[in-house]
């Protein structure tokens, strides 16, 4: 984006706050509230379900008998999930979800998984965020390979920012890395002490020396943080949100979203799902709190009219096992299912059939998906990168986007 | 240009330990280089205790097992499933405590050669497994074998039960062969990729089926799960054992030059010097894998204090934390707190991130992780109350973050004091001598030898507090911490 569009939105952005406000900066602005960015600007939002989701009781076979007499206690009956389709319903918490997927903002793709699957959340978790083999061990993440092809040599790595206190493995690049903040506001504070912006300012880059790399970092730190700060101030929403973590992580990214910020890809978790003990409370409490966020942050976006260029995407490190254990909890799976939400979705519905019970691995689903396929699909498809390059492979697109 | 002898004993003290200790920094420039190496090697070939910090119902659970009752032999099978629970959530606790515990002995003892080493195979053999008697036996088994024969620590970590448990070995048997740790053992222990066929891996497998632990944590060799057909591995052939596997890895000399690569990377430099590292390797194997002659070698070559090997790596998140408590002699009230701070740096002493151990370099380096190593003196200093949620780990934790976060989000929980005390009493003494228009380099050089000679003195000046001699000193002591150029050593 030009330094005079910017300038002029940020103009724009104070008279609009005032009476002074000319006509034709009225007219633009369509309406209080709307946002100014144009449509167009796609944006892709991964939400993470740590610890292990319960797939299987996410999205449910509601006709199979296979799963209920797998799941005694932990079934859940046909007449209290909210129907997709006759054969599939969806938790009775994720209402937003299923009127997204009536209304044709929602895509589920079902057993997406890798080959020899890791039952470590540890192990499994980084080979989804390294976008690895089952034998490999990569030290960077799928987004921060997007982001050293993406940002080289720019100033500021605010194309993609994690909704937290500590960075994700998949948002660390071999050159460039991501940034995680829980609050723009506290980001901007701890990066405003002189004494940071003196060192700083002090500092000469001349012969490659290792320290300034650490240099190099906290200078884009004390400019991203302003950056950030600003950009969220520039269209803070008025929509309410849920004051939950989630709640609150989404009305960040909905503000950001709204701005002129150049960030393509959010990442934000929720968890735990490791539910090896009754499981029916806690996932259920966990899937109100995504659900409620959701509603707001569909609403706002829509609201907005960016619905159209956001893609959320959630995945878990694995699923779990078919068969419920003796604590009324399950145990660590394999293959899972994805969701993606957004109106910019090319393919709708259930993407692919569902996980066949009788065919099972040890106990487990097989996977019918890599889930490096869907990276590609959306690093190409959706933020037009080139993703043999940040994969390391060409993996087979998919059309959903 | 030459290193002045103070920076020269800082370089070794950094490298071979954590740092200079608060109490010594008036000495460093009078010791000979040698002679302080000479002090390293004794003070860390002396006689020490393992650590024991498992609690007493574990041990009698578990060394419990197999022991004649009067109702017979206690079988692993015949603990109850309460018991099994309490194993493990006692054992997460006392690793905590051995993770603490390890940390003191890093910034208290003299013996800081043997803990570094020991510090450097934590991170190759690197192990995550939640029991705790296990974890134990490992540590002990590295910290006892640090500076010895790499024979010695290569046997007994293969036969540590966390390890076999860690790389399934438990489930390689003659009928279904898991290559997992015959692969670990040849690509991250001892050879590097690219150095045999995938046939070496599945015949070393082989050689390994069998091999187990028990309850209490004691290598067996479960025969009737034992291949003990003829093998060919690296070009030999026979019915070789697990432990002929190992000794035929041992005979090539490529297994000293991937351990020196990977030991020169950790004590020198990210950047390889083959010849350097041809000539130590070279010496390492006829040495038959004498691991202190190898870091004698290293600390007593004159490319090792040349100018490109000083200041020049990043350290770890326990280096930094270690090395904070060492120069400040810092007191901790609640060691349990350190663990956040790995945590939020990405470090956690026995929980390494995968089998291949902690990548180190830049990858400890993220804006996050930056801007917290550069507030840390200060909140340790302040005593400033920090609010940083870290990752939930759910291997550790097995979805109880759940419960947590309710029950914290009802305590308004909103933050927490590291509660550290600096003895800045002993820390000043050492610089009673120095007159004070000089008292900002020597700082400088205390705190950032060599690579802070770049940073401007106004700038630092600017944050001293000039009423005493002691606030002076104080506050140039955190802000030279609080720089980019601490990170480095």
């Amino acid at each position: 984006m030009s330094l005079s569009r910017k300038s002029f939105l940020q103009t724009s952005a104070l008279a609009s706050a005032s009476l002074m406000m000319p006509k034709f900066l009225k007219a633009f602005e369509g309406g209080a509230g709307k946002a100014f960015v144009p449509p167009g600007n796609k944006v892709l939002v991964v939400l993470q379900l740590s610890g292990g989701n319960d797939g299987l009781n996410t999205i449910i076979p509601v006709t199979n008998d296979i799963y209920y007499k797998q799941r005694k206690q932990l079934g859940i009956e046909k007449s209290k999930a909210i129907s997709l389709t006759d054969e599939v319903g969806i938790h009775p918490e994720l209402k937003t979800i299923a009127d997204l997927y009536h209304s044709g903002g929602a895509a589920i793709l079902n057993s997406v998984g890798y080959p020899n699957p890791d039952r470590s959340h540890f192990r499994s978790m980084d080979i989804w965020h390294s976008a690895s083999e089952s034998k490999e061990y990569i030290n960077t993440g799928w987004l921060g390979r997007y982001l050293d092809a993406q940002c080289s040599g720019c100033d500021k790595p605010t194309q993609a920012l994690e909704i937290d206190d500590v960075l994700s493995l998949a948002l660390k690049g071999k050159e460039e890395k991501g940034l995680a903040f829980k609050d723009p506001q506290k980001l901007f504070k701890s990066s405003q002490l002189n004494y940071f912006k003196e060192l700083n300012s002090a500092h000469e880059n001349h012969e490659e020396a290792p320290v300034d790399y650490l240099y190099k970092t906290m200078a884009s730190t004390l400019s991203s943080a302003s950056y950030i700060y600003k950009q969220s101030n520039l269209h803070p929403t008025k929509t309410v949100y849920p004051k939950s973590q989630l709640g609150t992580s989404l009305k960040t990214i909905a503000s950001l979203i709204f701005s002129d910020i150049n960030t393509t890809v959010y990442y934000v978790s929720v968890g735990s799902f490791d539910t090896h003990v009754n499981q029916l409370g806690q996932q259920q409490r966990l899937f109100k709190e995504i659900n409620d966020a959701l509603a707001s942050f569909v609403k706002d976006l829509k609201d907005n009219n960016r619905f159209d260029d956001v893609l959320l995407m959630t995945f878990s490190e694995f699923g779990r096992r078919v068969a419920q254990n003796a604590s009324g909890g399950t145990d660590h799976g394999t293959a899972n299912n994805m969701m993606f939400l957004g109106g910019g979705l090319k393919q709708k519905g259930l993407l692919n059939a569902m996980p066949n019970l009788s065919n099972l691995q040890d106990g487990d689903l097989k996977h019918e998906v890599d889930f490096k396929d869907v990276y590609a699909t959306v690093l190409n498809k959706w933020l037009g990168a080139n993703d043999a390059t940040i994969l390391n492979k060409q993996f087979n697109y998919m059309n959903f986007v | 240009m030459a290193l002045s002898l103070q920076v020269k004993n800082q370089h070794l003290l950094n490298r071979a330990g954590f740092g200079i200790t608060g109490f010594e920094i008036s000495s460093l420039s009078k010791i000979k280089t040698k002679k302080l190496l000479e002090e390293l090697v004794n003070n860390s070939n002396q006689k020490f205790e393992a650590f024991d910090v498992a609690d007493i119902s574990i041990k009698n659970l578990i060394m419990g097992v197999g022991e004649d009752t009067n109702m017979g032999t206690l079988k692993k099978n015949d603990l109850e499933q309460a018991d099994r629970v309490k194993i493990r959530e006692q054992s997460r606790e006392d690793l905590k405590t051995l993770n603490y515990k390890w940390l003191d002995e890093m910034a208290q003892s003299k013996a800081v050669l043997r803990e570094k080493m020991s510090f450097f195979w934590h991170g190759h053999f690197a192990c995550r497994d939640v029991n705790i008697i296990y974890q134990q036996q490992l540590l002990q088994e590295i910290r006892f074998n640090a500076l010895g024969n790499f024979k010695d620590l290569l046997f007994a970590v293969s036969k540590n039960a966390s390890m076999l448990s860690f790389l399934n070995n438990q489930q390689n048997r003659k009928q279904k062969p898991n290559e997992n740790f015959a692969r670990e053992v040849l690509e991250l222990f001892t050879m590097g990729r690219g150095n045999y066929t995938e046939k070496d891996v599945k015949e070393a497998a082989r050689a390994f089926t069998g091999w187990g632990y028990n309850f209490k944590g004691e290598f067996t060799l479960r025969k009737q799960f034992h291949d003990d057909g003829e093998k060919t591995f690296l070009g030999q052939t026979g019915n070789f054992t697990g432990e002929d596997v190992l000794n035929i890895i041992l005979q090539q000399k490529q297994t000293a030059i991937y351990l020196t690569q990977k030991i020169y990377k950790f004590f020198i430099n990210d950047q390889l010097d083959d010849k350097n590292i041809q000539w130590l390797a070279n010496r390492f194997y006829k040495n038959n894998y004498n691991i202190g002659s190898l870091l004698k070698d290293i600390y007593t070559s004159d490319w090792f204090y040349n100018d490109k090997n000083v200041g020049c790596k990043i350290k770890s998140p326990v280096e930094l934390i270690v090395g904070l408590r060492k120069t400040l002699n810092i007191k901790m009230d609640e060691p349990q707190r350190q663990l956040v701070i790995q945590n939020a740096l990405g470090q956690v002493l026995f929980y390494p991130p995968n089998v291949a151990g902690w990548p180190g370099g830049t990858n400890w380096i993220d804006s996050s992780t930056l801007m917290f190593r550069l507030q840390l003196p200060r909140i340790i200093k302040e005593n400033e109350e920090i609010s940083i949620s870290t990752k939930a780990d759910d291997d550790i934790e097995m979805g109880m973050m759940e419960k947590k976060k309710l029950k914290l989000a009802k305590n308004r929980f909103s933050g927490f004091n590291i509660s550290a005390s600096i003895d800045w009493k002993s820390y000043i003494a050492q610089f009673d001598n120095v007159q004070r228009p000089l008292l900002l380099e020597a700082l400088k050089t205390a705190i950032v030898p060599k690579v802070g000679n770049k940073i401007k003195n106004e700038v630092i000046e600017k944050e001293a507090d000039n009423s005493t001699r002691a606030s002076y000193i104080k506050t140039v002591t955190i802000a030279l911490m609080s720089s980019p150029e601490y990170q480095m050593c």
